[in-house]
């Protein structure tokens, strides 16, 4: 389960590189997107998958969920989700001033 | 444990969250930031003082004891560090109604600014590393805010592409975490400490020691990653760059300085090394940036770079000399670099552009201003006795005790060709023939901008020629920072 899930994070990671390196905003948008599921279903894996076992650490039981990286994936979900859309709206903002959303006429020179 | 360690954090937090009911009323907000700033000023000195007479305070957030809870730090260094931002945000305060327009103080300057400070603080103080993930992110969100703070054309047009950069490696950083959570099991920063001594596979964690540090070196503008640095710095207003290139950096280059000592020094042979390089690289590039422009705003910016090499360069050295030229080095560095953005905003106003070539003369109508850059091109290129003198003093003992000659050379040229991009500017700005066109009766503003800067400058001298009661703190910290047991021993055992 565990090299499935670190397949499956292999492949949002690529793709989510592959956006980031596109010229066009929204492609990047996405791929920070997908950069940030990639990075929290990496973080779930790398807390070991178990199933049915309650977070709670009894004396006597062995067998319980690690709790601290659900903790961290909940954090940083919200991080990601406050980033985008304010990225989204600083994207539109951009594009509105700069009549452009291709980064290569973007790029900017020192005689301005 | 005590909450003397958290109220750092919540004081400009407070700050910020009032500000944010009152954008409109520009008199009370300003009245609310100094005050606030100087409650923080005081309240910093009085927990520093605490700190170096009574040792570590460390709190565990809701009583969980470490590493199962979240544990803030006030050891030496972290609340140096936190004073040095208290008196930035003083300054930047007393800058601010003179430099921003009222419409964007009106657009909730203070409130993100104290929130930056807020997370600046944070992330001085916390002993965790996803903590330290999270203060980086509060940090980020405010900076984003002021970065955008007026808007122009070409101000959104880099600070897009300054979010997408921070955006990278912040993912890049929670996925450092997964990696180093799943190989040692702890993202508490002195447990990790203890378990890596004790780790086994050294090669799989000197791989994830590596990934750490290209995350904080996007952070800290180190060779090859500094590109994102210059243009985003110099588009938003002076107050935002000084607080930008004094603080932000800074925060990384602590991050680095506090995990490449307190954790990953199991491999010193491949990490430090690594650093020589770089920072040999970072100095050289960083200084030949700042000579190839001719726009006084780009010129300090560059300045930035330069600065983070010199403090690489001592923790690559990872000596007693090298480590305590490094502190030294940073402390220095965050004041003289507020008070050379604040006097370069003076300046901009003064001359009414920001073109070196269209300056000239400005010292007959601004002797003070042209004195005041003067002296602090001096300090931030090291002459003696000024502060940057006793920073590199270290950083080159270092150095030539490991015999490493390729890094001294690079750090003597470096220094000297960073006092020659500063001087042009004094020389072809000030001295010269006045050129036509001057903006008039800004002298009322010049003047209210070069007294934050002049107070800066004299705290940064004061560093400089009061070395004798400088010097034994940054020795105490450089201890903490290579002895390590003391900070464990705080966190674990307490």
């Amino acid at each position: 389960m565990e090299i499935l899930m670190a397949i499956l994070a292999s492949i949002l990671f690529a793709t989510a590189i592959y956006n980031l390196l596109q010229k066009q905003f929204l492609r990047i948008i996405i791929g920070t997107v997908l950069l940030s599921h990639a990075a929290h279903l990496f973080l779930l894996t790398m807390g070991k998958l178990k199933r049915g076992n309650p977070p709670v650490l009894v004396e006597g039981v062995t067998n319980y969920a690690d709790p601290l990286p659900q903790a961290l994936i909940l954090t940083s979900i919200v991080i990601s989700f406050g980033v985008t859309s304010f990225l989204l709206v600083l994207a539109y903002r951009t594009y509105t001033l700069n009549k452009s959303d291709n980064m290569d006429e973007l790029r900017g020179s020192s005689d301005e | 444990m005590s909450n003397l360690a958290v109220l750092p954090i919540v004081i400009p937090l407070i700050a910020s969250v009032i500000s944010a009911f009152i954008p409109k009323k520009l008199g009370l907000s300003r009245f609310i930031a100094k005050l606030f700033a100087i409650i923080f000023l005081v309240y910093a000195g009085y927990l520093a003082w605490v700190v170096f007479t009574d040792g570590i305070i460390v709190m565990q957030a809701s009583g969980w004891a470490a590493p199962f809870g979240i544990s803030i730090v006030a050891d030496y260094l972290s609340v140096t560090l936190v004073l040095i931002t208290s008196i930035l945000t003083t300054a930047a305060v007393f800058y601010a109604p003179s430099s921003l327009s009222q419409l964007q103080e009106s657009y909730y300057f203070y409130t993100f600014m104290f929130l930056m400070i807020s997370g600046v603080v944070g992330a001085f103080l916390t002993g965790d590393l996803f903590n330290l993930f999270v203060f980086f992110e509060v940090l980020l969100m405010a900076s984003y805010g002021l970065i955008v703070l007026g808007g122009g054309k070409v101000q959104l047009r880099e600070s897009l592409k300054y979010v997408l950069f921070n955006v990278f490696s912040s993912m890049l950083f929670v996925t450092t975490i997964g990696f180093i959570y799943a190989s040692v099991g702890t993202v508490n920063m002195a447990h990790l400490a203890e378990r890596i001594q004790e780790a086994e596979q050294a090669g799989i964690l000197t791989g994830l020691a590596v990934l750490l540090f290209f995350v904080f070196a996007i952070k800290a503008a180190i060779f090859p990653l500094y590109y994102w640095l210059p243009n985003s710095y110099i588009v938003p207003n002076p107050v935002v760059s000084a607080l930008f290139g004094a603080l932000l950096t800074k925060v990384g280059i602590y991050s680095i300085l506090r995990v490449f000592t307190l954790i990953f020094n199991h491999d010193i042979g491949i990490t430090h090394e690594i650093f020589t390089w770089l920072a040999i690289f970072t100095m050289l590039f960083g200084v030949i940036g700042a000579l190839s422009t001719q726009n006084v705003k780009l010129i300090v910016t560059y300045n930035i770079i330069p600065a983070i090499g010199f403090i690489l360069m001592g923790i690559s050295l990872y000596s007693s000399a090298g480590i305590e030229g490094s502190v030294y080095y940073l402390v220095h560095d965050m004041i003289i670099k507020a008070a050379l953005f604040f006097l370069v905003g003076a300046l901009v106003v003064a001359a009414g552009t920001d073109d070196l070539r269209k300056m000239g003369g400005l010292i007959t109508r601004y002797p003070v201003l042209g004195w005041l850059f003067f002296i602090g091109s001096l300090v931030l290129a090291g002459v003696p006795p000024f502060s940057g003198f006793i920073g590199k003093i270290l950083l080159l003992r270092g150095s030539l005790e490991q015999e490493e000659i390729l890094l001294t050379v690079a750090a003597l040229i470096t220094s000297l060709l960073i006092l020659y991009s500063m001087i042009r500017i004094f020389v072809r700005g000030f001295w010269g023939d006045t050129v036509e066109g001057l903006p008039e009766g800004q002298n009322k503003k010049v003047r209210h901008l070069t007294i934050p800067a002049a107070v800066l400058l004299a705290i940064s001298i004061f560093i400089g020629i009061g070395a004798e009661f400088i010097y034994p703190h940054v020795e105490t910290i450089a201890n903490m920072l290579l002895d390590r047991a003391e900070y464990i021993n705080a966190v674990l055992r307490e």
